[in-house]
């Protein structure tokens, strides 16, 4: 599929919210769905309750790991107090998904809030079911899957998409 | 053990990741480093996929002790950040000299934009100051066929060879396919070799001439057959680039004609002088110093290179439109997200409380506890480099009259006062100030920064074996340092600060190490400790 245009999404969050296990969720889901992928964060003191952001970029080909300013199609936040800080990403009709989205699904631990987003978002995009679930098992410990797979099917079973 | 994504042969890793896998498939004897963000997880990768890795005390010690497996004909990997290779650089330069007989990759892992880094240094300078050869990969496929390639180099010619990765290569990830175990090292064994090995001036002029013409052959090399990749485009623009900025450039001019150097040093200075004769315009691309845009003007070859705007930060796709629109006007800020801050229940907050409250004049180092720089706290009032807490609160006890120096605190935490606090201790004991002068180890039991690796205050290995463990106190009493104090500033926060009151009156030399395993760490070492038997 190398003419597949490329989707662009920015995951934001703060250090210790699971941001960088949410988008090598998406990552992996989407390399597992056949695409050419490239994912970006910046690591560092992202454990101190900095803003921490990832960049996930999949399609036919993917040139810049980045997503340039303006171009994110979906922006997840797992923390709404960084919207300001990442809004200028967004294209002008692109995404948002936030907390608030998921706030009637009731979640076994507030730690799998990053997995129930992400279930949001896999909803509107063209990756098989089974390419998610195995990224989660791939890229969870064990013992964690039956929460975080129970929050992500809740977040994908909403139906959130703009009537 | 390779990485978990593996998909119809492919994998999704890392450039880190990515170089750990090489090493691998290199039969790399060693790999050996000192933490440093963005390096950090390749010799973590390299130790879980099954190679032997190893950390040591510094970034120095690391290259010598890699210089000494590529001494012996074996396969050596070093890694660090840029600023590392500050500390290393003594050997790095006269390891040109001697050469090696086996293959040595020194990666340099620098951070435009300093994500997490106390300046943005652009490392190639380096492979020029020093004489070594340099690739840069753009991506994690890359990065692995360079880390093969680095030591395909290293052996031909003799030399080590520089692997200068940056923030977005390492940390990114992206879709390799690996090409399973490369053909085997030579058998290791000590050859004698004493004019190539023993650097005394007599010895050491040859081997700089010998250097030279090494480099003119893999010039050659490079010219005629390097990792140099030729993109035709349109004849009205080309690009000239490197590394990460390879990919920001052929997204944000998808018609260009570019070149991209995979050896940047030293640079195919006559491809490139054919390929700016090719286009109407030709552009250099490169982020933080205009080093290619330099040497190549200096052979005369015209080329434009980015306004200086662009030297500070990282490029990205857009920056890189504006550089080809030679768009000067101010770039928009990106709004300030939340910036990190000591852990609720971090054990040095009690200490940066203490020595505000006693208005300590703080001379710090670098770490997690440099997040007490920051409200509420704003306890730190100096910040240059690993280890120089100690040095820099010496010189201001020298300078300040009495009734500041008195006041002065060096604050060190663990892993930094290994890593070159240790020879500061030195100098405090040698020429002591005539006010004494107090120096705090914050012994949180880990090297918490850069995602909590072992070192050798902590007694086990990169892989959390048992080991020999360096004693902060023993080695302050051998000094000659008598007063000396090991405790947990959390069980008595007042008692702290009397305690610090006390060494600060006393006009002596004084030693506190405070002790408490940080908070992220604490359950690990635990767990370290319980399955730990004594070696025998
Ligand atoms: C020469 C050099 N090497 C590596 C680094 C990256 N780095 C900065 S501080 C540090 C060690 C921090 O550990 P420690 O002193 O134990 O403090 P902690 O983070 O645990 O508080 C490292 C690895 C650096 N800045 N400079």
């Amino acid at each position: 599929m190398p003419d597949r245009p490329v989707t662009n999404i920015v995951i934001a969050g703060l250090g210790g919210q699971g941001v960088l296990t949410a988008s090598d969720v998406v990552a992996g889901a989407a390399f597992r769905a056949g695409f050419d992928v490239k994912k970006s964060e910046v690591h560092g003191m992202s454990q101190r309750g900095g803003s921490v952001a990832s960049d996930v970029r999949f399609g036919g080909k993917v040139l810049s790991p980045m997503v340039p300013p303006g171009e994110a199609d979906y922006l997840v936040l797992l923390d709404e107090g960084q919207l300001e800080a990442n809004r200028g990403l967004l294209r002008p009709a692109g995404t948002l998904i936030h907390p608030a989205l998921v706030r009637g699904v009731r979640l076994a631990s507030k730690r799998s809030l990053n997995l129930a987003l992400v279930g949001v978002l896999s909803a509107r995009l063209d990756i098989p079911e089974q390419a998610w679930l195995e990224a989660i098992r791939a890229g969870l410990r064990q013992d964690l899957h039956p929460i975080n797979l129970a929050a992500f099917l809740a977040g994908r079973a909403l139906d959130t998409a703009p009537a | 053990m390779a990485p978990g994504l593996i998909h119809s042969g492919h994998l999704l890793a890392s450039g880190d990741e990515a170089v750990a896998l090489a090493a691998l498939d290199a039969g790399v004897r060693l790999g050996t480093g000192y933490p440093g963000t963005p390096s950090t997880e390749i010799l973590e990768a390299f130790s879980l996929y099954g190679g032997q890795a190893q950390w040591a005390p510094n970034e120095k010690v690391a290259l010598e002790v890699a210089i000494g497996v590529a001494y012996s004909g074996a396969r050596a990997l070093v890694t660090m950040k840029h600023v590392g290779l500050n500390v290393a650089a003594d050997p790095l330069f006269t390891v040109a000299y001697t050469g090696v007989t086996g293959a040595l990759v020194v990666v340099s892992a620098d951070d435009p934009g300093m994500a997490s880094s106390q300046n943005e240094q652009d490392n190639r300078r380096y492979a020029v100051a020093a004489g070594v050869p340099m690739l840069e990969p753009s991506d994690s496929q890359e990065a692995y066929d360079f880390t093969l390639l680095a030591i395909e180099v290293s052996e031909r010619w003799g030399l080590p060879v520089l692997l200068r990765m940056t923030t977005r290569v390492c940390h990114s990830k992206s879709v390799i396919g690996t090409r399973g175990p490369a053909p085997p090292a030579p058998r290791a064994r000590f050859e004698r070799d004493i004019p190539g090995r023993v650097m005394i001036p007599a010895f050491a002029r040859r081997a700089h001439r010998r250097l030279r013409g090494q480099l003119a052959g893999i010039e050659a090399w490079n010219e005629a057959s390097g990792p140099n990749l030729r993109v035709h485009g349109s004849s009205r623009l080309g690009i000239v680039t490197s590394g990460i900025s390879h990919v920001h450039a052929a997204e944000a001019a998808p018609e260009a004609s570019i070149l991209k150097l995979g050896m940047t040093y030293p640079i195919p200075m006559a491809r490139i002088r054919e390929f700016a004769g090719s286009v109407a315009r030709c552009v250099v691309i490169e982020e933080g110093d205009p080093y290619l845009a330099e040497a190549i003007r200096a052979a005369g070859i015209a080329v434009e290179s980015k306004p200086e705007m662009y030297r500070f930060g990282e490029l990205n796709v857009g920056r890189v439109r504006r550089i080809l629109a030679g768009d000067l006007s101010p770039e928009s800020e990106t709004p300030a997200g939340t910036p990190p801050c000591l852990c609720q229940g971090c054990p040095y907050r009690v200490v940066f409380q203490a020595l505000r409250d006693l208005d300590c004049i703080v001379s710090g180092d670098i770490g997690c506890y440099s997040l007490g720089v920051l409200p509420p706290f704003e306890a730190m009032d100096t910040l240059v480099c690993m280890g120089a807490a100690v040095g820099v609160g010496l010189g201001m006890r020298h300078a300040l009259p009495p009734e500041e120096a008195r006041r002065v605190v060096s604050v060190i935490g663990d892993s930094t006062f290994v890593h070159s606090g240790i020879t500061g201790m030195v100098e405090m004991a040698y020429n002591p100030p005539p006010s004494g002068h107090l120096l705090i180890i914050l012994d949180n039991g880990t090297t918490a920064m850069t995602g909590l690796q072992e070192h050798p205050g902590t007694g086990r290995t990169l892989d959390h074996r048992a080991t020999g463990r360096v004693r902060y106190d023993e080695l302050a009493r051998t000094l000659g340092i008598r007063r000396v104090h090991v405790l947990d500033p959390t069980r008595d926060p007042a008692g702290f600060r009397e305690l610090v009151r006390q060494c600060l009156d006393s006009a002596e030399l004084s030693l506190i190490v405070a002790e408490r395993d940080c908070l992220l760490a604490a359950g690990k070492i635990r767990a370290y400790e319980k399955c730990e038997e004594p070696r025998a």
